[in-house]
């Protein structure tokens, strides 16, 4: 018997839009062997999903296998008999889905689902399958491993469901897991327990697996080889220390040249200089809960301050008290040293001009039924009362400023383009109004490194160029490190500590700051390792902000 | 528990609250206009004393909120007052043998009863059945198939669907009467049988209207993740609707169920006129055109009673079939 | 009958099994076959069965004509009439490929026949009513001498060649007044759910739009408004109504009161989708830039809003269309004297009666009806062609 566990040869994959069947994958090979973890990396759209999927001889309906093999333990997939792939699915060849929230049937007790393979395939009875399912639970350091199978999933948060799902898949000792982007959805630091647990059952029970996933920092910690994927080919394939030291194609190059673009730090602030927007001890609420606590912080003129924090933290909240859409229940906002009116509605057009917004999903910021020249030519009618000519001179300049081609794009709709130059139309908006303070709301996180790296770039440049100050929104510490002058940290509403970026970089930090810092994946392969021993393995994830808290 | 205990509570006091609004807005839709029942009542050549002396006897001419109170009152205690149309029987030909909205609406509510029953008897396990179908074999002959048909006996007027199965199964084929006139002392199957047209016809709307809410229902369900999960288990494709699906399923389908019962009351006005069938809905009609306004009131009460309850019904049921709050955090 | 059914139901099961066990075998285990699970396999030979019953039907129907009492007459018309409808649908279908500007034969390209039958029989309906006053051979009041209902305008059959549907009781040109009907019951269907949609929309969207108490009030009163079935509501204000107004003024009010209760609906819908779109990142923008409220309501909102409402608005027609006609042939919807479909049904109803010995009259009862059902599952094929249309391109 040989080692081979997977083997795809020339698969070619294609899915149904429009009324016709389109390729989704252009002939792909693939081999996986007995206990070997392969990392599968690409940008969105590259097929990765369907590829891993494929790998378990299933298609989503609406696709379709047109071409190629796949093999798993020498049984042929693509022909096999419906019951023959029924027989393989969640006893030899396992699934972790990306949402592990909606992937869990809201009806049933997770033990419950947890049991449903094995007994199934007749592996385990049912009080065996339970009383191992609660053994994997506890070597997946969930909290309770006793009881915590015996809730419902709307009662278990993200990271735990995400780790009773490779609970799941373990529970018939699979040969074959695939994981499909298991820690997109979750935050930073709750994403390294779910990773170092993966990893680590993957190694006791020397399981293979198929690790998805666009983030190269995580596949580095969990792959023994990687494979990179682009719109349906394969660029490369390589084992993953040669892949991060040596990389071969220009793409897979370039993918690993974005971490490199960085500012440099800015020199310190003139004491007493007016700030472009201070925010003074603001504390908001939304209805009765209150979610911001005594927020303070400056923008001075020319400079970025990004406001990090996870998911929840206040972040996207403190713009909306900024830009009056979530009017303040103590505290004020100051802009050039006038105090704004709290609402929006009460403001100028002066005042509304003068603070603009980039948002975060391109695609919900413009107007899906109207052009480019519209979108851009409103606000500069609206506030300059430019019509005419002289409107199409200035959304020309405009559009030049942003690099795209006048001519070519005025006419266009927003779904003619890609993310990247949607992303820049919202730039343009903004600069529109000619403001002189812009917040950008997790501009970058939605689009694929490189195109992001192009907007970082072209928004430094903006501000090099027309004296912007910018409030960046982020959870993403490789962009705050890219862009900012000074840092904000925020958690549970509350600001934990500010200061300027290479202050902030260098320890000593407040503990919290420490941990966001420390969970941000690095490129070393080695790093997840490190970072483990250096936390001791009871110090991980939950142990860890409880001691913050 | 508590919390869905309390949810229901609310619900519960909501659709009487509800129910009050609606009696309102039936009473002053029929009572603030300005129009001489008295005049209906006793036809074109009445003196002006015996409008007054009418209108005094019906206590119209007490003011508005007094005589909804009043109303509203004698509705709850049961006593649902005397139609137009027999006091002016009583007033025009004498005795006083008033024959009460109570007593003439009793039987006919059986009847309605009896043929919405009927019509839910057939027409739920057929559209259910006919709704997953169509949903598990989505794209096939079968579903485009069901697709157009029911999009056909939805489009069709409830009075062409009467005369069509009038024509085909009671005059070509004389399987059943064309008119519906049930008796008292008729055996249940002959009963049925005579009530089989009326409920026919009904069916074809309803079914038609929830299958393809059943179908939408369950495609909706097939499409999430945690099924797609269940087949990547390796789980046999009757254990993912019976075990996966199903109890996920039950929400909307209760739904689909009360929202097309509710709809049946509505059906069911047409219908019975079409076969002069002794309900409620043909009482009603009658009543709208005679401008019968205590018996217009009381009817209309009736179908919104029903109706309001059925969607109270729904939404009761889809509160206890969400496992999210049976079991709260 | 009922045991024929029986039969091909029981007669399948063995039938089904058969079906998959030689598809196996003839083709030598093909996955199509072998992965065919029973259900699939016993729709197959009960559809094939059906099919063939209805074949064989339509043939003993030819060898049974001749006399005039004939008890396939119906059957072998609607036969006719499926496959005409068909014929003309994939016509249509064709014509509109090939002619047209690029945009259209496009759209032509992706449609399915039902929508195409139904895109050409909107026009046909639509040429009728607009030019009724040309089309119909005579007034929808006139009435012409003697009644005559035999229809086909046959003299050897007792029919009358100037009257090619015949007359109904009181001797008016059945064709006319189907003719008028069309301008009628239609044209006020129509007007009835621009008011209705006039209404709905503009108090959907400023309730998505403004929130606050205007959207709490607007939505409680729509709440208690659909407490009471549509038709349930329609009959009792009808009530009301008609101790105020007669005749043709009570046809207006009725449209009134039709297109209010249908207009919450339509507020129901337009909130939703309104609230979706009020939510998107575009419309914080407008605000912030400072933009009024006719702005945002006709410039961002309802320009995003067109496909989901042009869909509702082709239901909501039918839904108007039909409440109108069964009014109508309540007795209480359109009021003479004009003509429509509702109170043609009503007032021909008898005749269906004669369909065992005369069946061309009772046929000529079931016109009006057939007329209404014919419009209505038009519009409905084109509607669910658009949202299938719509729903397709967000995937």
């Amino acid at each position: 018997m040989s080692d081979q566990l997977v083997k795809i040869r020339g698969l070619k994959i294609e899915g149904r839009s429009d009324e016709t069947w389109n390729p989704i994958i252009n002939g792909v090979d693939l081999d996986l062997n007995k206990g070997e973890v392969l990392g599968l990396i690409g940008e969105s759209g590259a097929g990765k999903s369907t590829m891993g999927l494929a790998a378990m001889g299933f298609t989503r309906d609406g696709c379709r296998i047109s071409g190629g093999s796949v093999e798993f333990d020498g049984i042929d997939l693509v022909n096999a008999p419906a019951a023959v792939k029924r027989g393989l699915l969640g006893k030899r060849i396992a699934y972790v889905a990306q949402s592990a929230a909606a992937s869990f049937n809201p009806a049933h007790k997770l033990i419950d689902q947890h049991t449903e393979a094995p007994t199934q395939h007749s592996v385990q009875s049912k009080a065996e399958s339970e009383k191992d399912g609660i053994e994997l639970y506890r070597r997946l350091r969930l909290p309770d491993p006793d009881n915590i199978g015996f809730r419902y999933p709307h009662q278990v948060s993200g990271g735990q469901l995400q780790r009773a799902m490779t609970a799941m898949a373990m529970s018939c000792r699979p040969d074959l897991i695939i994981f499909d982007e298991p820690t997109t959805a979750l935050d930073v630091t709750t994403q390294i327990e779910v990773l170092a647990s993966i990893r680590d059952i993957v190694e006791q029970f020397n399981t293979a697996a198929i690790y998805i996933t666009h983030d190269l920092a995580v596949v580095a910690q969990m792959a023994d080889k990687i494979k990179v994927l682009l719109k349906g080919d394969e660029v490369e394939e390589a084992d993953t220390r040669t892949m991060l030291s040596a990389p071969k194609q220009e793409y897979t190059k370039s993918l690993w040249a974005v971490r490199s673009f960085q500012r440099p730090q800015k020199p310190a602030v003139n004491v007493g200089a007016t700030p472009v927007v201070s925010v003074q001890n603001v504390t908001a609420a939304y209805g009765t809960v209150p979610v911001l606590f005594d927020v303070s912080f400056d923008i001075h003129a020319g400079r970025t301050v990004a406001v990090v924090g996870e998911s929840g933290s206040g972040k996207s909240t403190t713009a909306r008290c900024i830009t009056g859409l979530l009017p303040p229940k103590q505290g004020h906002i100051e802009f050039d040293g006038q105090v704004l009116p709290l609402d929006y509605r009460q403001r100028d057009k002066n005042q509304l001009r003068q603070a603009q917004m980039i948002y975060q999903m391109a695609d919900t910021a413009l107007n899906p039924r109207k052009t480019i020249g519209e979108l851009i030519g409103r606000p500069v009618q609206f506030y300059s009362g430019k019509t005419g000519a002289e409107k199409r001179k200035r959304v020309d300049e405009l559009l030049e400023q942003i690099e795209l081609e006048p001519t070519q794009y005025f006419n266009r709709l927003p779904s003619e383009l890609s993310g990247g130059q949607k992303q820049r139309i919202g730039i343009a908006r903004a600069l529109a109004a000619e403001p002189k303070f812009i917040i950008c709301d997790e501009v970058t996180s939605a689009l694929d490194q490189l195109v992001a790296e192009g907007i970082l770039k072209l928004l430094a440049d903006l501000q090099d160029k027309l004296g912007l100050s910018y409030m960046f929104i982020t959870h993403d510490l490789a962009t705050v490190r890219a862009i900012s002058d000074e840092v904000v940290v925020m958690k549970d509403g509350k600001v934990v500590e500010q200061g300027p970026k290479d202050q902030m970089f260098q320890p000593p930090h407040h503990p919290y700051t420490d941990l966001l810092l420390s969970s941000v994946p690095e490129m070393d392969p080695d790093w997840l390792t490190t970072l483990l021993k250096e936390r001791g393995v009871d110090n991980i994830g939950d142990a860890a902000v409880d001691k913050m808290a | 528990m508590g919390s869905v205990g309390k949810i229901i509570l609310q619900r519960l006091a909501l659709g009487a609250l509800t129910l009050v609004i609606v009696s309102f807005v039936i009473f002053a839709a029929v009572n603030a206009l300005p129009g001489d029942f008295a005049a209906a009542i006793l036809g074109q050549g009445a003196t002006e004393e015996a409008k007054t002396a009418i209108r005094a006897d019906i206590g119209l001419d007490r003011p508005f909120f007094e005589r909804y109170f009043t109303w509203l009152g004698s509705i709850l205690t049961g006593d649902l007052g005397v139609s137009y149309a027999q006091m002016m029987f009583a007033t025009n030909l004498g005795g006083d043998q008033l024959i009460s909205i109570t007593d003439q609406i009793g039987p006919r509510f059986f009847n309605t009863m009896f043929l919405a029953g009927l019509t839910a008897v057939i027409a739920v396990p057929l559209s259910l059945t006919i709704g997953v179908l169509a949903a598990l074999y989505r794209g096939s002959v079968f579903d485009r198939v069901a697709n157009v048909t029911t999009l056909s006996s939805i489009s069709a007027p409830e009075f062409f669907l009467a005369y069509v199965l009038i024509l085909f199964l009671a005059v070509i084929n004389p399987l059943f009467p064309v008119i519906a006139l049930p008796e008292d002392g008729m055996s249940l199957i002959e009963r049925a049988r005579i009530t089989m047209l009326p409920a026919l016809t009904l069916t074809l709307v309803v079914t038609a209207h929830m299958m393809r809410m059943t179908r939408a229902a369950i495609l909706n369900l097939l499409a999430s993740p945690y099924i797609e999960m269940a087949r990547l288990k390796g789980v046999s494709p009757m254990r993912v609707i019976v075990v996966h699906a199903l109890p996920n399923a039950l929400a909307p389908i209760i739904n689909v169920i009360a929202l097309n019962l509710a709809y049946l009351i509505t059906g069911v006005v047409v219908v019975e006129v079409v076969f002069v069938y002794p309900g409620i809905g043909q009482l009603f009609v009658d009543a709208v055109k005679n401008r019968d306004i205590p018996m217009v009131q009381v009817c209309c009460l009736i179908f919104a009673a029903a109706y309001i309850l059925l969607n109270l019904t729904a939404d009761v049921m889809s509160i206890l079939s969400n496992p999210r709050l049976r079991h709260p955090k | 009958m009922i045991t024929w059914l029986a039969a091909v139901l029981l007669g399948s099961i063995p039938g089904g099994w058969l079906f998959r066990f030689l598809g196996q075998k003839l083709t030598n285990n093909r996955p199509y076959f072998r992965d065919m699970g029973f259900g699939m396999a016993f729709g197959y030979v009960l559809g094939a069965a059906i099919l063939v019953s209805a074949i064989w039907m339509y043939i003993v129907s030819w060898s049974t004509a001749g006399a005039i009492p004939d008890t396939y007459f119906f059957y072998r018309t609607a036969v006719h009439g499926l496959i005409l409808f068909a014929i003309m649908g994939v016509a249509f279908l064709w014509f509109g490929r090939l002619v047209g500007t690029a945009g259209t034969r496009k759209l032509f390209r992706s449609m399915p026949v039902t929508a195409a039958f139904g895109i050409l029989i909107i026009i046909l309906y639509a040429i009728c009513a607009i030019f009724a006053d040309f089309i119909a051979p005579y007034g929808q009041e006139e009435v012409l001498g003697n009644a005559n209902v035999v229809p086909g305008g046959n003299p050897a059959l007792g029919g009358n060649p100037d009257f090619p549907l015949g007359t109904d009781q009181i001797g008016r040109d059945i064709l006319s007044r189907l003719i008028y009907g069309a301008q009628n019951t239609v044209g006020i269907a129509f007007v009835t759910t621009c008011l209705a949609f006039f209404l709905g929309v503009t108090g959907g969207f400023l309730a998505s739009t403004l929130r606050g108490w205007t959207d709490q009030v607007l939505s409680r009163l729509v709440d208690v408004l659909m407490a009471i079935p549509a038709l349930i509501f329609a009959l009792l204000l009808i009530t009301a109504a008609s101790s105020l107004f007669t005749g043709f003024g009570l046809t207006v009010a009725m449209i009134v009161i039709i297109a209010v209760i249908d207009a919450t609906r339509v507020f129901r819908l337009a909130r939703a989708v309104g609230m979706n779109i009020v939510v998107m990142d575009y419309i914080e923008a407008a605000k912030l830039r400072g933009e009024g409220l006719g702005y945002l309501i006709f410039r961002e909102i309802l320009p995003n809003a067109t496909a989901p409402l042009l869909a509702e608005f082709g239901l909501r027609f039918c839904f108007v269309f039909l409440t109108i006609a069964s009014l109508s042939f309540l007795g209480v919807g359109i009021q003479p004297p004009l003509a429509d479909w509702g109170t043609m049904v009503r007032d021909l109803s008898q005749f269906i009666n004669f369909a065992s010995f005369a069946p061309q009259v009772s046929a000529v009862a079931l016109l009006p009806a057939l007329a209404i059902a014919l419009l209505t599952v038009a519009v409905n094929f084109v509607v669910d062609w658009m949202l299938h249309k719509s729903s397709g391109l967000k995937e």
